[in-house]
């Protein structure tokens, strides 16, 4: 507890159990905040919302056994949205470690492909040390989830803390940041040398707080800058720079740009098979310029011809100042823009308008976007509402836009919805849920009415898992198979019986007085949206297929 | 301007590095000797698809590190991919790809042969050509350690594999640089 408190840790968030007990009685008399959530999946999830709202490393607790196991997809998770995450389980008591002891689960051979580290604690004296090296390497160098694993005994053992005072040093583990001059020069060299050079932004830039150092490269010329789905907000959606997001539900003009392009600047993005298509028709004109922390990401999926390993906050500025250093003309860029600008003005993000009264889902996140001023913390689950949202709400701040992109858990948006508003009292906490989604991790309602933690879900409820529906519509023949989610629970009855406030819309022209009121509401609220069935999420590039075989919205014939 | 920088960067001129060698590669790891530091290691080759052919374990002269020599194919494997994402594993401390002209790499294998009377004498002199030892001798077989590159070893399996190979097991390379003058 001590050494929790030294890294400034004020918010967990877990279950207890039998092994890890001896936690929970020091939390009787620790001064941080404990969130007792209502599965430790939840608690995991919570634990990477508020991690991803505020860049302050995320905690949750779990016992063994089950409870760790029920930890397995956060952690899994928090891996592949490189979340600063430590989970710290109970194990059994040492003597019945390997002996299939009661909860006994072998949690850290179960994570060692997801984590960034784990330790398992042998002796209590560790347990400060490990600690601090936990902290340590979540949150630095690119970040990710660390687990903890202390039997019963261990946890309960007394030590005296000894505040430290030098930082931790790993000798394994010495990340780089600063980005090789000379590659930074080469790289500067070559954006004043492109015609069709395009911005490809990700989360690194919101992991690595570097917004402000990326709008500043990106003002230092007129560069086009398109974002990955974790990178939203990274640099402003209203810019008229943006080209909106790129990949398999990017704009028509980001995935264009990305196909046309001489030069791809890639910042703090992984070049996942989501934005690239298929790999081997991938941007075939195009140099690529990869700023990473990572090295390991660098040419991994494709070839870097200018790799930079960095911190994007450190890398960035160098490269403004060696790139405006050059003065270079920017009227190269005029036709490269004009190209760009046709293809926005040809191929706008389109939805047919519902008629009478019907609620299209796109609409409703424009919607969002009115009632809460463009300036919530807007979490999702995945799914068509998650692409909707990152398409229509239009986020012009970073850690604003709160979703799992890599792993594309189902039942994410409202525990991490609960982290965020934990993380963030102040700031108005949106969850867009799908119907599919939402149930996966309900039981958190009653977290969220017994922790008092007023988040607003948004259910955009279609009566079907609406991304897989999609898919068995259009590559599957319309076989409709299990997606139907058939007797669905009446909504606004399950919050109320949770102790929340439930409300429902069926009317496009009440939405927005209704959303209001629901984010005015002072607690919990869950408004059921009930939006058009089969509506379907476009431009999609089909999976499997190259960017420019991209399909857009059909549009109804002009009669 | 200072040499590596040229004035001009040409896009048509940008290349990127190769990926695959073609070759075999000896990997030379040192990590952290704690529980489950193998586990790591072999688990990062089969998460990301990666291959081993050979691995080694043993203690080094600081007994809190220890030495892992593993051999992979180099013309199926991006080494580069591989060592970097070994290197992203906490406890392993310093990896070598070793280059072949300056490392000594050995390997040491035991072979169980029938060896009848009428062939017994063959197998003793195979055994010497190949400066073997014979180490065990029983009423119908006969055990003959190897030490060698890999590529001795593979020979003296072809030569004895004909009498009747019972048993063989392979340790897997290990690998020293060689000094320097």
């Amino acid at each position: 507890m001590e050494s929790l408190k030294a890294e400034g840790v004020k918010d967990v968030f877990g279950i207890p159990g039998g092994a890890n007990l001896p936690t929970y009685d020091a939390l009787v008399d620790a001064d941080f905040r404990h969130v007792q959530v209502r599965h430790e999946q939840g608690g995991g999830h919570a634990a990477e919302g508020y991690a991803k709202a505020s860049g302050r490393v995320g905690v949750a607790f779990a016992t063994s056994g089950p409870g760790a196991t029920n930890l397995v997809t956060a952690i899994a998770d928090a891996m592949m949205d490189s979340t600063p995450t430590v989970f710290i389980t109970g194990q059994v008591r040492t003597e019945l470690i390997g002996t299939d002891g009661f909860q006994e689960a072998d949690i850290l051979g179960a994570t060692l492909p997801f984590v960034k580290h784990s330790f398992a604690v042998t002796d209590p004296r560790q347990i400060p040390e490990y600690v601090h090296q936990a902290f340590h390497v979540a949150s630095t160098g690119r970040p990710g989830p660390v687990l903890l694993d202390i039997p019963q005994d261990l946890s309960r053992a007394d030590i005296d803390y000894e505040p430290r005072t030098e930082p931790v040093e790993l000798p394994g583990y010495k990340p780089s940041t600063d980005g090789n001059i000379k590659q930074i020069r080469i790289a500067a060299k070559a954006l004043a040398s492109a015609r069709r050079p395009i911005f490809y932004t990700g989360g690194g830039v919101i992991n690595g707080n570097a917004s402000a150092e990326l709008r500043e490269l990106a003002d230092s010329d007129r560069f086009p800058v398109t974002s990955t789905l974790m990178g939203l907000g990274g640099f402003p959606a209203s810019s008229d720079r943006f080209l909106g997001m790129l990949g398999m539900h990017g704009t028509w003009t980001a995935n264009r740009a990305m196909d046309n392009a001489d030069l791809i600047v890639a910042i703090g993005a992984r070049f996942d098979d989501r934005i690239t298509g298929k790999l081997s028709e991938f941007a075939p004109n195009a140099k690529v310029i990869h700023i990473d922390i990572d090295p390991a990401e660098i040419s991994k999926n494709v070839g870097a011809h200018i790799p930079i390993v960095g911190d994007v906050k450190q890398v960035l500025p160098k490269l403004t100042r060696e790139y405006r250093a050059l003065q270079t003309d920017s009227s190269r860029l005029d036709e490269w823009w004009n190209t760009l600008r046709g293809w926005q003005e040809a191929h706008p993000l389109f939805y047919e308008p519902g008629q009478n009264g019907e609620i299209k889902p796109q609409f409703m996140i424009e919607t969002l976007h009115r009632a809460t001023g463009g300036d919530a913390i807007i979490t999702s689950d995945v799914g068509q509402h998650q692409m909707w949202t990152a398409q229509y709400y239009g986020f012009d701040k970073p850690r604003r836009w709160i979703n799992s992109g890599g792993l594309g858990t189902m039942g994410f948006g409202l525990p991490s919805a609960i982290g965020a508003k934990v993380a963030c009292p102040d700031e108005q906490v949106v969850c867009v849920a799908g119907d599919g989604s939402l149930i996966m991790n309900v039981q958190e309602l009653a977290t969220c009415v017994s922790e008092d933690i007023p988040v607003k879900i948004f259910l955009q409820n279609n009566g079907y898992m609406g991304m897989v529906r999609q898919w068995q519509e259009l590559f599957w023949d319309r076989r409709y198979s299990s997606v139907e989610m058939g007797a669905s629970p009446d909504w606004v009855k399950l919050a109320e019986a949770f102790g929340a406030k439930g409300m429902r819309c069926e009317d496009s022209a009440d939405l927005e007085e209704q959303m209001t009121a629901a984010l005015e509401h002072d607690g919990p609220v869950l408004l059921d949206v009930r939006t058009v069935a089969e509506e379907n999420c476009y431009p999609m590039i089909p999976p499997g297929n190259a960017a420019r075989d991209m399909v857009e919205a059909p549009r109804k014939a002009v009669s | 301007m200072e040499a590596g920088t040229p004035q001009v960067v040409k896009l048509e001129d940008l290349h990127v590095a190769g990926q695959l060698s073609g070759r075999k590669h000896i990997l030379s790891i040192l990590v952290e000797n704690k529980p489950g530091v193998l586990a790591r290691v072999a688990g990062l080759f089969s998460r990301r698809g990666f291959n081993i052919d050979t691995l080694a374990v043993g203690p080094t002269d600081d007994p809190s590190i220890s030495r892992v020599t593993l051999t992979l194919d180099g013309a199926v494997h991006p080494i580069d991919q591989v060592t970097k994402q070994l290197h992203k594993l906490v406890n392993v401390l310093k990896i070598r790809d070793m280059e072949p002209e300056e490392t000594v790499a050995r390997e040491m294998a035991l072979f169980k042969v029938s060896s009848a009377v009428e062939n017994r004498a063959e197998i003793i002199q195979f055994a010497e050509i190949f400066r073997a030892k014979i180490v065990d001798v029983a009423r119908r077989t006969m055990t003959i350690e190897v030490t060698g590159s890999a590529d001795k070893i593979e020979a003296f399996e072809r030569m004895v594999r004909p009498h009747g190979l019972v048993e063989m097991v392979r340790t897997g390379e290990i690998a020293i640089g060689r000094g320097s003058d």
